[in-house]
């Protein structure tokens, strides 16, 4: 009774007073609480195939990895045994002529975009082109590179196959050197043009310096994405059963191998070995990618 | 010029720049100069190239090839409507799902949902799938992704074969693990550009929103979204672009057969796909034909691209005056 | 740009190379783009001595000083009417590369801005720059002890220049200043963004500095003015269509200025009415 007759007068304001109290049942509420139920839900089902994919590489991939398959070259169907120690060099061959090729060019457009006419028609239309650039299909990098190289050389070659590359690893250069020189703050360029710098001396002993953790972010993120690409090197640089050093001499200009087209032929083939060896080439390369990746991170998080 | 030096009296360390200074000056900023020229220059060859190496069959087949239905390189019938449909079904389908879980994942990892700590283990997965190269999910469709979805496929083929899109079985490869595969490959396109989209919403508009009462859905759902739309349609656009051009995990799961279906699980083929088959074994008369078809993607996806560059640079501008 | 004025100026240009003018300064019109930002200021900066700058924000002063070595020119849309001359060479001639007139004309700039390397090599950068022969170390270990930094950091010419505070970068930024030796040392503010003791430190700086440069200085703060110039110029500003245009009001001995005004406008200000 006391209790009852303590909390009345309260009650009898809360009649005239909004209450303020949080309400579950009301609609506003419930929706709310859906909402970001389904927004929980859509994130864990989206990082499902994530988990899926890592699994099948560390279970399917891991447990064939082993010193053989880095020495050995592919196996044929039928048989047992083997490695794909061919198609990494491969890779590391290919991505080196695209690296070769890009980097350089990349790196001088990006200066001439940042720092040399930024504001310029030239600049404004590059700049739209390296974007543009950043969503060509890689399947027509491969096309242009057979069109231009293939075609002239007559042969598939490791620098054909690095012309396709290059063209993919272009923009990504392009953009982030340019981002990053442009975060060189303006106040530093000042005191090097006040105590009488030439442009190039500006860039050269100021801008490069302080922008070159950003500048290399780029290139390690624009070498992980060509280590992983396929479909430019499908008919750019073939497919090889042979190392591309032999004997002492290097095949340049012959057919080479690669892990992303390794993988590619063995996942359709009927034989257990070679899908097997697919699995853990995937797991090769996925590394290699992430080694890039993880490479290109740290590189941007140091701070001048 | 060289007045500058007599006029000042005495020894000086100061002096005008060397020859050689200048010398390199000139020729690097000369440098500089064509390389970016080169970006320019790069774009007009691509098209060029496969431009002119498909001028014989353009001439040969003009606009018929983009209605054909038949690849048959004995007759030398040549069409693409099959590819440019199953290029833009499967698009379209990753775009639905992959937007949906790449738009909720950037509200998700921008709306203040999640203690930063396990926003940056989110944040992680998304910049890990991106990283994951296409030929790797290419493999992981074909041994994980096409048998846990076959007997749902069979299921509802069953079930619901009236509904034109379950009217098939699926025999393995097909439109629906395709989409599936190529829709976790553009999430992480749309989930970044929509989440730079939604962070540069200005703070002031969110607190207007709350200000007024609105609870945390209302604000994100009325307020956010409207604000940050055109960037987020940018994402979409630009997921779009990089679905149309993917091109190893469709080659791998979509079966590769020239059907014009409706049906999700009846398997099909795209632009991209037939390139990568088609070319390594292609004969001198297939070459121009394959050209053709190249030259077909390259302006489908260039008109898409630049239409979502042109929208990513307007929305940053708005914002910019807007500030 | 400046062909009209060419006969006027070389008439001034000698007849102020008996009175130790170092940079003739006649801008008659400084436009950014359409905007014109200063207009009719003619300072002549005379030899050994500190010309101060003042005026209310916005009146113009940075755009005077950084007409006299060219930095403007790094601005789009740029243009201006008048000359400058430096020792008797007008330093807008096109024949002129504006590089060699700032190897001669330094710069102390408003922020402190080091280069994110050492010390040491943000001393020794314009040495370097201007392939100086001479003993490097011994010229950054001068230019730190005239910009009264070489007690605080002997011990440490290997940290980076970014590591020091903030009055300590500004004294480091005037020794590389001053480390190459240019004629003239253009100031911009170098005290604004700094506390008062390291204010003052800068302050004795140029004063002693002066016995071997010339200063030009900027300034926002008038005690500063009072404190440290033998010449003053006050600006003031004037909204014109357009925009807001700078214009030099008066220009005379610092005492002069502050204790007995000519103009109006200049008692105002001094009186402190406006800012």
């Amino acid at each position: 009774m006391n209790i009852q007759d303590s909390f009345h007068p309260e009650q009898e304001i809360a009649k005239e007073a909004p209450c303020l109290q949080r309400s579950l049942l009301e609609g506003r509420s419930i929706t709310n609480i859906l909402l970001t139920g389904i927004a929980w839900l859509a994130a864990i089902i989206a990082s499902v195939p994530l988990i899926s994919v890592l699994y099948g590489l560390i279970v399917k991939g891991g447990h064939r990895l082993s010193l053989e398959v880095f020495t050995e070259l592919p196996p044929a169907g039928f048989e047992e045994g083997g490695g794909f120690g061919n198609a990494i060099v491969g890779t590391l061959v290919t991505v080196g002529f695209g690296a070769v090729i890009s980097i350089p060019i990349g790196f001088l457009a990006a200066i001439f975009l940042a720092e040399l006419e930024p504001d310029g028609k030239v600049a404004y239309v590059a700049r739209f082109c390296a974007k543009t650039l950043t969503g060509l299909p890689s399947i027509l990098a491969g096309v242009f590179a057979y069109a231009v190289v293939v075609l002239a050389t007559g042969t598939y070659s490791a620098p054909a196959a690095g012309v396709a590359l290059a063209l993919l690893m272009l923009p990504t250069v392009v953009l982030t050197a340019e981002g990053a020189m442009r975060m060189v703050p303006s106040k530093m360029k000042a005191a090097a043009y006040g105590i009488g710098c030439t442009r190039s001396q500006v860039i050269w002993k100021i801008v490069l310096p302080t922008a070159l953790p950003g500048v290399l972010t780029g290139v390690m993120l624009a070498i992980a994405r060509a280590a992983g690409e396929t479909a430019p090197l499908l008919f750019t640089a073939l497919f090889s059963n042979y190392w591309f050093v032999e004997n002492g001499t290097a095949h340049v200009m012959e057919p080479i191998a690669s892990l992303s087209v390794l993988i590619y032929n063995f996942a359709g083939m009927p034989y257990e070995n070679q899908i097997e060896l697919a699995w853990t080439a995937s797991l090769v390369l996925v590394m290699m990618v992430l080694l890039f990746n993880i490479l290109a991170r740290v590189l941007g998080r140091k701070k001048v | 010029m060289n007045a500058f030096e007599q006029t000042v009296a005495g020894e000086q360390i100061s002096g005008p720049p060397s020859q050689t200074d200048y010398l390199l000056d000139r020729s690097f900023r000369g440098l500089a100069t064509v390389c970016a020229w080169l970006i320019l220059i790069v774009v007009g060859l691509i098209l060029w190239k496969i431009g002119a190496k498909a001028v014989p069959a353009i001439s040969e087949y003009q606009l018929g090839f983009l209605t054909g239905t038949t690849w048959d390189v004995n007759k030398q019938v040549y069409g693409i409507l099959p590819e440019i449909w199953g290029t833009l079904y499967s698009s379209i389908l990753a775009l639905i799902i992959g937007g949906f879980f790449g738009i909720t994942m950037a509200i998700f990892l921008t709306q203040d949902f999640l203690p930063p700590r396990i926003a940056l283990v989110f944040r992680t997965i998304i910049e890990l799938l991106a990283a994951i190269p296409s030929v790797v999910y290419g493999l992981w469709g074909i041994y994980v992704v096409i048998p846990f979805v076959r007997p749902i496929a069979d299921w509802l083929n069953a079930e619901f074969g009236w509904i034109p899109f379950f009217s098939t079985t699926l025999s393995g490869p097909g439109m629906l693990p395709a989409a599936l595969v190529l829709s976790i490959m553009i999430l992480p396109t749309i989930a970044a550009v929509s989440q730079d989209a939604l962070r540069m919403v200005p703070y002031r508009i969110k607190e207007a929103a709350y200000g007024l009462g609105a609870n945390r859905w209302e604000v994100i759902l009325k307020v956010m979204l409207s604000t940050a739309s055109t960037g987020i349609f940018g994402s979409l656009v630009l997921g779009f672009g990089r679905a149309l051009g993917e091109t190893m995990a469709l080659a791998m799961l979509i079966g590769n057969s020239n059907q014009l279906s409706l049906s999700l699980f009846s398997p099909g083929n795209t632009l991209a796909a037939l390139l990568a088959l088609n070319f390594p074994e292609a004969g001198q008369h297939e070459i121009p034909v394959l050209m053709y078809a190249a030259l077909v993607l390259l302006l489908i996806t260039f008109v898409v691209n630049m239409a979502g560059t042109a929208i990513m640079t307007m929305t940053s501008k708005q914002l910019k005056a807007g500030r | 740009m400046n062909m009209n004025f060419s006969a006027a100026s070389n008439v001034n240009a000698s007849k102020n190379a008996h009175s130790n003018v170092v940079i003739d300064c006649n801008l008659d019109k400084v436009f950014y783009g359409d905007f014109l930002a200063v207009r009719d200021s003619h300072v002549p900066i005379q030899k050994g001595q500190i010309t101060g700058f003042i005026g209310p924000s916005g009146c113009g002063k940075s755009t005077v000083l950084r007409c006299l070595n060219r930095m403007n020119d790094l601005i789009e849309g740029f243009r201006f009417e008048g000359n400058v001359h430096f020792n008797n060479q007008d330093v807008y001639h096109k024949t002129v590369d504006p590089v060699v007139v700032r190897r001669y004309i330094g710069m102390v700039f408003q922020q402190p801005n080091p280069f994110a390397m050492s010390i040491f090599d943000n001393v020794a950068f314009g040495l370097r720059l201007n392939r100086f022969k001479g003993d490097i170390a011994e010229c950054v270990e001068n230019a730190l002890k005239k910009a009264a930094l070489w007690g605080e950091v002997k011990d440490k010419l290997k940290a980076s220049g970014l590591s020091l505070s903030g009055g300590q970068q500004q004294r480091l930024c005037i020794a590389r200043a001053i480390a190459t030796e240019p004629a003239v040392v253009l100031m911009d503010e170098p005290c604004s963004a700094l506390d008062p003791i390291s204010t003052r430190r800068i302050e004795e700086l140029m004063i002693e500095l002066k016995e071997k440069y010339t200063i030009a200085l900027v300034t926002h703060n008038m005690q500063q003015a009072k404190r440290v110039a033998d010449k003053t110029a006050f600006l003031s500003v004037e909204i014109s269509e357009g925009g807001r245009t700078g214009y030099l009001v008066e220009l005379g001995e610092t005492s002069q200025i502050f204790d007995d005004p000519k103009e109006e406008l200049t008692q105002q200000y001094i009186r402190g009415e406006f800012s």
